[in-house]
């Protein structure tokens, strides 16, 4: 019988927020982060994008990016600390800050987008 | 001999003392290899940071108009704005570097026959093009 | 071309003090010379104190791999030609502990290979009578590639994970359980499970790739890592749901 740890879970986590963010960020990350702003294509009226928002798929859909993103996030950053910074002792620590870190992110977003008026 | 293994206490006749090389910090600057691949591990931050700015963008758009033109303005702080290239710049890394890896994690079988890497590849390609036509379409239309 | 290159070997002697020095040693160069020739020269002519381990000279013993300017390759397939002027600077394989000059240990390896147990297991042997286990062509084009680990370890030389942490099973141990559990006449893939699902199993493999980009034999070892993470997770996440139906 494997063992039960939450590898197995939070590997797939990560797979998941990578599709994920790779298809879906850098379109976002360009239009809401660099186009919008400088103007580059003139960003849409605020009645469009509330429109967008508060319907229910994009909510559930948002929050879905959101989570799997962060999970992914997380679980890449752990090991970079592992690896990169030789801390793996720190095991612990890091694990409760890249997680714990995802985990308070998405509760925020669910909050964010359960009140959207 | 024996003197010798006083002398030498890591040394046996029969059992030599191993020379242990540790990797040093900067192990990941020794290959272009490895710091490609840091590279990419480091997209992860980026990420993060991106959720937390859309977290925001959709708070500020939760709050109304006024609120959502602050938020643009704040955009365009120097600062928020080179950060969100550089951004891009890794995201997009991100994405190039999982596609093109992805078709080695799965291998499909279709008909008996494995599809080849290029084909899981392309498709991943074609996905990520739709995908980010329908965002265009979804922020611009209407 | 020249007609003699230096090669730069680094040397260890355990019984003495202080740790690898370097020795710079000129041999000649034809064309269709490799390091292991250069070795060779250097130890019947030159100087008979190095060691250094080699076999079959052609690819396929596994036992002449070491860093060459940098890289893990196998002394045996890797032209001195390559190197130009020179000089071409050979040390012991990165990541393992070194007993003396080119000779690293490589015995953590060896239990490692044992643990995911490389071999058929079956519920049942079938009879000798009953005549051979059938595999179709395409049911051998599975796990083929798997096959052909020569054992020579430069994918372990080549990941940064093994080397940070000694503990991490390693390519060539989870591609040659992959060889086993992709093979039509294997029933064992649960057992070799328990050992590779642990933390230090595929779960410290980060994709890095190294290991593909250098093994002689085309093994694609990070494709079984990663083709095996799924397979892994997919069962992880069952016994987590279904605990009782795990096996």
């Amino acid at each position: 019988m494997a063992k039960r740890s939450l590898e197995p879970i939070l590997w797939l986590l990560f797979s998941a927020g990578g599709v994920v963010s790779a298809l879906l960020v850098p379109i976002l990350v360009l239009l809401l982060g660099i186009a919008f702003p400088l103007g580059w294509l003139s960003a849409p009226s605020h009645e469009h994008l509330f429109a967008v928002l508060r319907h229910p798929l994009t909510r559930v859909a948002l929050f879905g990016v959101c989570v799997l993103s962060l999970f992914h996030g997380a679980h890449r950053f752990r090991f970079t600390l592992y690896d990169g910074l030789q801390i793996k002792h720190l095991n612990e620590l890091i694990n409760l800050f890249c997680y714990g870190g995802a985990i308070a992110l998405s509760l925020w977003a669910g909050y964010l987008l359960w009140v959207v008026p | 001999m024996s003197d010798q293994s006083a002398e030498h206490p890591g040394y046996t006749e029969y059992h030599p003392r191993w020379l242990r090389r540790r990797p040093s910090t900067y192990w990941w600057l020794e290959r272009r290899a490895y710091l490609a691949f840091i590279t990419r591990e480091l997209s992860s931050i980026f990420i993060a940071w991106f959720i937390v700015y859309l977290l925001l963008f959709i708070r500020a758009v939760s709050r109304g108009d006024a609120s959502y033109q602050q938020f643009l303005a704040w955009s365009r702080h120097p600062v928020v704005l080179v950060l969100n290239v550089v951004t891009f710049l890794f995201v997009v890394f991100h994405a190039f570097t999982w596609f093109n890896l992805a078709p080695k994690a799965m291998v499909v079988h279709v008909g008996g026959k494995r599809l080849p890497a290029s084909v899981i590849s392309a498709s991943n390609y074609a996905a990520w093009v739709a995908a980010t036509a329908f965002v265009v379409w979804l922020l611009l239309g209407g | 071309m020249p007609d003699r290159i230096t090669m730069q070997v680094a040397r260890y002697r355990p019984e003495e003090d202080g740790g690898q020095s370097v020795q710079a040693y000129e041999v000649p160069c034809p064309k269709d010379w490799v390091v292991l020739d250069g070795l060779n020269y250097i130890k019947d002519r030159l100087d008979g104190s190095l060691s250094y381990r080699w076999s079959c000279r052609m690819g396929v013993c596994g036992s002449c791999g070491m860093t060459v300017n940098g890289e893990p390759k196998l002394t045996c397939e890797t032209f001195l030609s390559e190197y130009g002027n020179g000089p071409v600077r050979v040390e012991p394989l990165r990541n393992f502990p070194v007993i003396r000059d080119l000779v690293v240990e490589i015995g953590d390896f060896m239990r490692k290979l044992v643990m995911v147990k490389p071999w058929i297991i079956r519920a049942d042997e079938q009879d000798v009578s009953a005549g051979e286990y059938r595999q179709t062509p395409a049911e051998l084009d599975e796990y083929k590639q798997f096959s052909m680990c020569i054992n020579c370890m430069l994918c372990y030389s080549a990941c940064p994970i093994y080397g940070l942490e000694p503990a991490f099973i390693g390519p060539a141990a989870i591609a040659l359980a992959q060889r086993y559990n992709l093979d039509s006449r294997d029933e064992g893939s649960a057992e070799r499970l328990d050992v590779l699902s642990e933390h230090d199993g595929i779960w410290g493999c980060t994709f890095v790739g190294e290991c593909t980009e250098v093994c002689p034999k085309h093994v694609d070892p990070a494709g079984a890592i990663q083709r095996y993470k799924l397979t892994a997770a997919l069962a992880g996440l069952k016994s987590f749901v279904l605990p009782r139906s795990a096996r």
